[in-house]
């Protein structure tokens, strides 16, 4: 979006995620809050128990946005270990990361939300990445924790994965205000979906350029992108999107807290299925309320979820919609009535939506739409889980390599796969009530 | 007699800019087919209402802009300033980086006694700004955080800081199929407390609205300026100055002078029933109803009808109840045009389904912890609906 839009200079949307600093003095210049660009920082704190990757990044295109002093690296990784990256770099970390969190905030006028981005199936990410979750509500309780988790598939080639997954499970159930799930094998799909359609060769299909929920639209980058890379980028456009309402101006703003309070009706059922929509622009430029009413029923088919999930033939406990661009609200009603009735919503919420409308769409669209859905769909997810956790846990298999780590205990294993049951059996009971005869329940009575 | 207007929350901000537009564009206007004189009695007695003239050649708005996060009071500010013709205080406007959340408790609770002294000193400074003051305007939406939890809060402030100056709330009421998925709960919040300190509610609903821009005036894209400029040509159409019975050959200075100090008789008393029971099955009963006839003809139009006894409840007697205003002078370019305020059983059904659904949310107890994480306890809730349901019944019976 920087890149797009020459003019360079700083305002409210860009310090939601940047500082701006003046660096002619070095790194640690002082930041200035007005007026043209100097240096943009990102307010974030890298962490990786291995250099390789955020080496990568420091010597990549986009290395002047990271501050040096904002990272946390060691030499030789947390070997997929949870306990090795909860336990052992946890302490041993613990200061240094606490100490860079307080600079970093110190930086920001008023501190919302923190983003955790991070995967399940490693050591790090979910090992080290939970532990610092737990710091963030022991030294920041006021401020929202939003947590991006990408869930390993069952060809997952770390074998370990479901203890790491299992493990940190338990924090994300005790110490997140809400998740995003995000498995590789959708993401994989998406981006299929949209070779295929640009490799079809359709007449008048042209895809139009940067306008791909893949693309990392306007980038500095020339370099050929790696596998990953546009997979990534679908999760990127996922949380610029969720944070656009924040950013820019619009006629119904929804901002992160709005999302927490809308979207969590019980404070362990706080794991959202996503989807974006469009995946991409066709070149032709005129867009009738048809493709428009067409990105609205995409968002909810189950290829555009960011997870493998259904959310159409399970229980919506609510849902949220953002909408980008060139769309008003009579758009939005129009679609939600013609949605709603094949969507099925539990009892006590049969009409919950929460909307968003936000005039700046993302660079290269016209516009978009974000659903986040609080919906048991994402049970399958966890009990194939805790099924793969199982298998292995019988077993004893991989154990010693946990047990091993000062601070791991067996009850660790015990106490992590009992709250995902407990969370599998509370969806278990939502799902139950799917479909059973409604009665309201009988009001209050007045004495007149 | 002027009124100070304190827009609340996003809503109450986009729609307060257009109530000052609407009403700025129709004093600006023609002559309002009228005399030059009445249209300059009819200008000056608009600008003193909601004007203040200031060093500035354009009148500045007698308004107070409040909001939790600063997005929509800058655009608001430097729109209204853009047009030329108006603007407001640069000074009258308080906001906050974080916002409610939607969570009336924050808005209650948090924001309201933490910025109470900033934002009543600002209310201060436009009230002493006034020769005479009428009263007080809030906007509103129920269904956020802001404009519904703050904005009770203010509305309580205002009461016992002004123990006798006229409040009235313009409270929108948000679309049946949701914009926010605990509008409920904050409706009904909003409601209950509102009925302790406001003196009237005046209502718009989402749908309706969206229904006239749809159905009346063929508009295709509805959006949210389209509906908010429908809400303010409405509230223009009611607040331009009129005469009323009282005022004589002056516009008058009163604020919907209706008495609505209606009681209902008590237990036992005997009922005079002048007229029969059988009232037409399709009148909503009503309590009181203002006509305002604006332009041409004014005098020569038959309002019999709504002194029908049958459109009011039995213990009411129509005289009392019904009232009209005129002004010769045409409204926003419309050669005539009549507007109806009404107090009547028209609002039960959107009242009882939202306090159905808002119960039906609580019986579960969903959500209730985002509320008692700021101190808005279940006993508050169910206060809360006690009030309304009393509400309920005491239309039902009318």
């Amino acid at each position: 979006h920087l890149v797009s839009f020459q003019k360079g200079i700083y305002d409210e949307a860009l310090s939601s995620f940047f500082r701006n600093v003046d660096t002619r003095s070095g790194d640690d210049g002082p930041d200035i809050y007005k007026g043209k660009i100097c240096s943009l920082k990102a307010r974030a704190l890298l962490i990786d128990m291995e250099e390789g990757v955020v080496n990568e990044i420091l010597q990549g295109p986009l290395r002047d946005l990271f501050d040096g002093k904002q990272l946390i690296t060691d030499v030789s990784g947390s070997g997929n270990n949870w306990a090795v990256g909860h336990k052992l770099y946890g302490c041993q970390y613990r200061e240094s990361i606490v100490e860079k969190l307080r600079k970093t905030a110190e930086h920001c006028d008023c501190l919302q939300c923190f983003f955790i981005i991070h995967s399940m199936g490693g050591g790090t990410g979910s090992g080290l990445g939970t532990f610092v979750l737990n710091l963030l509500e022991d030294e920041f309780p006021e401020v929202y924790r939003f947590v991006t988790s990408v869930y390993p598939s069952g060809e997952d080639d770390v074998i370990t994965s479901p203890y790491n997954s299992v493990l940190a499970m338990k924090e994300l159930n005790e110490h997140a205000d809400c998740v995003l799930p995000i498995e590789n094998e959708s993401l994989f799909d998406i981006v299929n979906k949209i070779h295929q359609m640009i490799n079809s060769g359709k007449l008048g299909s042209t895809v139009k350029q940067n306008s791909m929920v893949t693309s990392s639209a306007g980038s500095a980058k020339t370099v050929q992108e790696k596998p990953f890379d546009a997979m990534n980028n679908i999760v990127a456009n996922l949380l610029l999107t969720l944070t656009s309402s924040a950013r820019f101006e619009g006629s119904l703003n929804m901002d992160l807290n709005e999302i927490s309070m809308n979207l969590v009706p019980f404070p362990r059922l706080h794991y959202l299925v996503s989807s974006l929509t469009p995946l991409y622009t066709l070149a032709d430029v005129n867009v009738p309320s048809r493709r428009l009413d067409q990105m609205f029923s995409d968002a909810f088919s189950r290829d555009h979820q960011l997870i493998q999930a259904d959310p159409k033939h399970s229980l919506y406990l609510a849902c949220a919609l953002l909408v980008r661009g060139n769309v008003q609200v009579s758009d939005l009603r129009r679609n939600i009535e013609r949605l709603k009735p094949s969507l099925h919503f539990v009892s006590w919420n049969q009409e919950g939506w929460k909307t968003g409308l936000c005039s700046v769409p993302p660079v290269g669209h016209s516009h978009s739409l974000l659903a986040l859905a609080n919906n048991t769909c994402v049970k399958p997810t966890f009990i194939e889980l805790k099924d793969r956790f199982m298998k292995l846990y019988k077993k004893k298999a991989h154990l010693h390599h946990y047990l091993h780590v000062d601070g791991m205990e067996q009850s660790c294993f015990s106490e992590a796969v009992s709250s995902l049951s407990d969370l599998i059996d509370e969806y278990d009971e939502l799902d139950a009530t799917k479909g059973g005869l409604r009665t309201d329940p009988s009001r209050l009575k007045i004495a007149v | 007699m002027s009124i100070v207007t304190v827009q609340l929350g996003q809503c109450g901000n986009q729609i307060g800019h257009e109530v000052f537009n609407a009403i700025c564009s129709d004093v600006r206007g023609t002559h309002g087919l009228c005399s030059k004189k009445e249209n300059e009695s009819y200008r000056d007695a608009c600008k003193e209402r909601f004007f203040s003239e200031e060093e500035s050649e354009v009148p500045v708005a007698r308004a107070v802009l409040v909001d939790m996060e600063p997005k929509v009071i800058s655009q608001t500010l430097s729109i209204a300033a853009r047009s030329g013709y108006w603007k407001y205080d640069d000074r009258s406007h308080f906001c906050q980086k974080q916002g409610s959340g939607n969570n009336w408790a924050n808005g209650y609770s948090v924001h309201g006694p933490r910025h109470k002294e900033i934002i009543m000193n600002l209310v201060q400074k436009e009230a002493e700004k006034c020769d005479r003051l009428g009263g007080f305007f809030t906007i509103m939406s129920m269904a956020g955080g802001t404009g519904s939890g703050l904005g009770a809060f203010v509305t309580q402030c205002l009461r016992d800081t002004f123990p006798t100056s006229f409040i009235l709330n313009h409270v929108i009421w948000p679309y049946g199929t949701g914009e926010v998925i605990v509008q409920n709960y904050n409706s009904v919040l909003t409601l209950s407390h509102l009925y302790q300190s406001s003196d009237a509610l005046l209502v718009h609903e989402n749908d309706v609205i969206h229904k006239i821009c749809a159905q009346l005036m063929n508009i295709k894209q509805i959006s949210f300026r389209d509906v908010n400029q429908v809400i303010a040509h409405q509230l223009g159409s009611v607040f331009q100055p009129t005469y009323t019975a009282e005022s004589g050959l002056h516009y008058s200075r009163n604020l919907l002078g209706i008495d609505w100090q209606v009681r209902p008789p008590c237990l036992g008393s005997s009922v005079p029933s002048s007229h029969s029971t059988n009232k037409p099955p399709h009148f909503n009963t009503s309590v009181a109803n203002l006509v305002i006839l604006r332009g041409k003809d004014m005098h020569s139009v038959d309002l019999g009808s709504f002194r029908d006894p049958s459109l009011y409840t039995s213990w009411l007697n129509p005289q009392d109840a019904f009232n009209v205003w005129k002004t010769p002078r045409a409204f926003n370019k419309y050669e005539k045009s009549a507007s109806l305020v009404s107090n009547s059983q028209f609002l039960l059904k959107p009242l009882d389904n939202v306090v159905r659904k808002a119960w039906n949310m609580f019986a579960s107890k969903a959500y209730i912890h985002q509320y008692t994480k700021f101190g808005i306890e279940e006993e508050d809730f169910l206060d809360s609906f006690t009030a309304l349901e009393q509400v309920i019944s005491s239309y039902t019976i009318l």
